[in-house]
């Protein structure tokens, strides 16, 4: 193992942006921020979704506040495969749905509350990422 | 009220994607390939956002109810079984393959990036296939 681009700095005071907004989300609002929860919840519930559409455009704004506040480019290296994006998409999509909840929901909303099912969670798709980079980079 | 709320809370949380680079699938891969060239900078995000997050939902849990809503409406699903093993696997299969989870996905449309635009469309695609196959569950 070696350790390459390790960003401590700018990770935990993002971090710490993220840890705010669940707060401020549960505080005033009564929810828990899941991301995948709040995007499907868009798609598939009447119920807050006008909530959730001005949280999923928020999310959107943010990056394009940092970007001109800023001034800095933001540098993204993406897939080019759509076959490879599709798939992993709908994995995403599925998975999250059936095992309710995704790296903001489980990861941080749940962790947070010291939920023993989130923390399995978290632990579930953090070893198969890991082991599924280590099978990319096998074949 | 709730609305304003809920629209700054998804721009900080965009700003903080941003500022940690999480928005960057190749920070996520770096984190994953864990047996490889290793950037530990996912588990200071966790961490940052843990520090502040854990000790508001122990503060606060016990209130009756929040600011600008009648009642606090989340799960108290506690069940470890089978689906959220399976569920969570396939997420992280996901994941494993693109670098993108949900949050940095919708974040990265602002960059008007057709590859992040086909990433959401298929997730969406999977959000409602579940929903399709089991029409009582409750999404959170």
């Amino acid at each position: 193992m070696n350790i390459v681009n390790f960003t401590p700095v700018p990770a935990f005071l993002g971090g710490i942006l993220i840890g705010l907004a669940v707060v401020l989300f549960f505080i005033f609002n009564g929810r828990l921020i899941g991301i995948s929860g709040i995007a499907s919840n868009f798609l598939i519930s009447k119920k807050n979704r006008f909530d959730n559409f001005l949280f999923i455009v928020g999310l959107i704004i943010g990056s394009i506040f940092y970007k001109s506040f800023t001034s800095l480019e933001i540098n993204i290296s993406i897939s080019n495969s759509f076959f490879l994006l599709s798939v992993a998409g709908l994995l995403v999509g599925v998975g999250t749905r059936i095992g309710g909840g995704c790296t903001s929901g489980h990861g941080i909303s749940g962790m947070g509350r010291f939920s023993l099912r989130s923390i399995i969670a978290t632990i579930t798709f953090m070893i198969v990422g890991i082991l599924t980079v280590l099978v990319k980079s096998l074949v | 009220m709730s609305k304003i709320i809920s629209l700054v809370c998804g721009i900080i949380f965009g700003i903080g994607l941003t500022v940690s680079q999480m928005i960057d699938p190749a920070k996520v891969l770096g984190f994953l390939n864990i047996f490889g060239d290793w950037d530990p900078s996912l588990t200071f995000v966790m961490v940052g956002a843990l520090i502040i997050s854990s000790p508001f939902f122990h503060l606060f849990k016990n209130n009756k109810k929040p600011i600008f809503a009648k009642s606090f409406n989340y799960t108290t699903n506690k069940e470890i079984n089978k689906k959220l093993i399976i569920g969570s696997s396939l997420f992280g299969v996901g994941w494993g393959l693109a670098g993108l989870c949900p949050g940095p996905a919708i974040a990265s449309l602002a960059l008007l990036n057709i590859n992040s635009a086909v990433f959401v469309v298929a997730m969406f695609v999977g959000f409602y296939l579940v929903k399709l196959s089991e029409p009582t569950t409750q999404a959170r």
